[in-house]
């Protein structure tokens, strides 16, 4: 195990390096640098603009630049945003706790749907509730985010009047009247997020519950007498839920990215909404940081769900 | 399938003179069916997939000669009629300018689905290459191969859509003009990030495919490799391939309307589904029914395309019965 986990490390990090020259190489190539908004002031004189563009050494070759920045994020040194005047990991830092906060409930709610309704499906293929339920499934992931995302801002704002749709990350409310405001203002971008995620989820963790609920042993614990209620929740979940898991763990890095949406529409000040602002104020370091950090984290993700599914399924052997 | 029986009305004398036992089918004799005719059963049976692909033909007819018949421009500037609901002459309203939301959802459609069908192939094209040239080469070829689509697939999606699009944007729309710039930009770059899941699933049909007894009849035959693949076991690896194509269409349009909604995508001038959308949201108070009709084509064009997909997945997928 240890050795299996030493040697999915050793090929991760080979792949960090293969993305970050991707990206960096994406952004170096593209047009226009910070310095580009300064070369039109006509206050600022060609020399200055030069020798400021030496002293950053934006006019060297990529391959130095690349190792350049290489060597200051092994030092822990991200950047410095030339927009908002404040080191890039403290920038990214404040941002972190609401998209966690927001995607974390998001995801919970999109499993304690996707989870009960998938199984009961699976435990009826072909019922009136399987029906509905695939139906269903099949709208909630097909609705874009940004559309539902519109839709409930019609409906619970503007209609009803019920719930704000701007996101303040700055409540002036303590104690239990913040809890309240917190919730009220947060109930539509989780359950945006939320009931897509359960959509695509619940299809799969029907499917899986269906791969297992046809074998053999399931039909021993059915006619050792035990009660069809057992059968489902003790023998046929616990194998089912594996590839679920797998699946769960590999899909969390991409709702991140996904959020960049909800986060747009609810103007929720996360890290989605800090990508935007920072690739439509060409402010390059955040971008390059942003990208990065997401890319870790698929990384990441991608090797808890292997580590995940050697430890549930013993079948699987570490080679 | 029905094609692996010898069905057929005109059974060898051989084979009618044979015992009863080993001709089980000559007892009922039936014209032979082609694999596709086969799979157009089975598509028939999942009546959501029909009703997708019927309103999916209307919503391609409709966008494709709708603006021959309904001749109001995407740009009529009407200040007298400023955020009109929908009425007889504005069958879904007009937006801030007056312009005629109706022209420019059919306008949209076209593009949007035009993005759809256009960064499919592309993904198909990269997808399908590749997984056959990892499928059939192995050793170094498929891992370096392999490491490549896992690289693509670690690559956090939706930001690096969203920064490629606004790096090249401009200096493709110097390029090409506007309209061509911007569309060649947004077909590449989805298409770049679609052809993974394909690769994949053709390298798996290739591993399995290879060790079946007619490909191996072709090799034993003398056919060279390219033929191999291009003959037998391409066309055999095909029905999966179609429909992850199909899924990729809807993923496609998806991601061409969450850029332009986010205003990465195509210009204000030319109104995509996504890019109404984006301009609408700021009037959601006052005139709901902007936002309403194109969102509605969005989904309804990926509702239909997801059904198809499912209905497809039941025809041609023959292994994945329940």
């Amino acid at each position: 195990m240890g050795h299996y986990l030493l040697r999915r490390l050793l090929i991760a990090l080979p792949a960090l390096l293969g993305i970050s020259v991707v990206l960096f190489t994406v952004l170096a190539l593209a047009p226009g640098d910070p310095f580009s908004e300064m070369a039109l002031n006509p206050n600022v004189p060609p020399e200055v603009q030069a020798n400021l563009r030496k002293q950053f050494g934006l006019d060297d070759p990529i391959w130095q630049r690349y190792f350049r920045w290489l060597l200051a994020m092994l030092q822990g040194d991200w950047g410095f945003s030339f927009i908002s005047r404040i080191d890039v990991d403290k920038l990214i830092l404040s941002r972190v706790p609401v998209t966690l906060a927001i995607i974390g409930a998001s995801q919970v709610l999109a499993l304690v749907i996707a989870l009960p309704v998938g199984i009961y499906s699976a435990a009826r293929p072909y019922s009136w509730f399987d029906r509905i339920a695939s139906t269903l499934a099949f709208i909630g992931f097909s609705l874009p985010t940004f559309f539902t995302g519109l839709l409930l801002i019609l409906l619970f704002s503007i209609k009803l009047d019920w719930l704000p749709f701007v996101y303040r990350a700055d409540l002036a409310a303590t104690g239990w009247d913040w809890w309240v405001q917190q919730i009220r203002q947060s109930a539509m971008p989780v359950a945006v997020l939320g009931f897509f995620q359960a959509a695509g989820w619940t299809r799969y963790v029907r499917s899986a519950t269906l791969d297992v609920i046809r074998l053999d042993y399931v039909t021993t614990a059915r006619s050792k007498g035990l009660h069809e209620r057992a059968v489902i929740l003790k023998h046929v979940v616990r194998n089912a839920m594996i590839p679920v898991v797998t699946l769960v763990a590999l899909t969390l890095p991409q709702v991140f990215g996904g959020a960049v949406v909800t986060e747009q529409i609810f103007r929720v000040p996360g890290i989605g909404s800090l990508l935007i602002d920072a690739i439509q104020r060409n402010d390059l370091p955040v971008v390059m940081a942003v990208t990065f950090v997401l890319s870790c984290l698929v990384i990441a993700f991608n090797l808890i769900a292997d580590v995940l599914y050697g430890w549930l399924d013993p079948r699987i052997s570490y080679r | 399938m029905a094609g692996s029986t010898p069905a057929s009305a005109t059974v060898d004398p051989l084979a009618a003179a044979a015992p009863p036992v080993a001709v089980p089918v000559a007892a009922r004799p039936r014209a032979s069916v082609s694999p596709w005719a086969e799979a157009w059963r089975r598509f028939k049976r999942h009546r959501l997939a029909v009703l997708g692909l019927v309103v999916l033909v209307l919503m391609i007819l409709l966008v494709a000669f709708g603006p021959l018949v309904w001749r109001v421009q995407i740009n009529d500037i009407d200040f007298s009629a400023r955020l009109k609901t929908p009425t007889a002459t504005h069958p879904f309203g007009t937006d801030d300018l007056g312009q005629d939301i109706f022209a420019r959802v059919l306008y949209g459609g076209r593009i949007s689905l035009a993005v759809g069908l256009s960064a499919m192939l592309m993904a198909m094209v990269v997808g399908v290459t590749i997984g056959a040239v990892a499928g059939i080469s192995r050793g170094a070829v498929d891992a370096a191969l392999m490491w490549l689509t896992d690289l693509f697939l670690s690559l956090p999606l939706l930001p690096l859509l969203l920064v490629l699009t606004y790096l090249f944007r401009d200096a493709l729309k110097g390029a090409f003009g506007p309209e061509v710039g911007v569309f060649m930009l947004i077909v590449v770059v989805i298409g770049a990030f679609g052809w993974m899941p394909v690769a994949r699933l053709v390298r798996a049909q290739f591993f399995s495919l290879r060790e079946k007894e007619f490909v191996e009849a072709a090799r034993a035959l003398g056919a060279s490799v390219p033929r191999q693949v291009v003959r037998h076991i391409l066309p055999n690896s095909l029905g999966p391939v179609i429909v992850a194509g199909t899924i990729n269409v809807a993923a496609a349009i998806i991601a061409e309307s969450t850029l332009s909604f986010l205003g990465l995508g195509f210009p204000p001038d030319i109104p995509t589904w996504g890019r109404i959308l984006s301009d609408a949201k700021e009037y959601l108070d006052i005139a709901p029914h902007w936002a309403i009709f194109p969102g509605t084509a969005i989904f309804l064009a990926v509702l239909c395309i997801n059904f198809v997909g499912d209905g497809l997945r039941d025809a041609l997928d023959p292994r994945r019965v329940l």
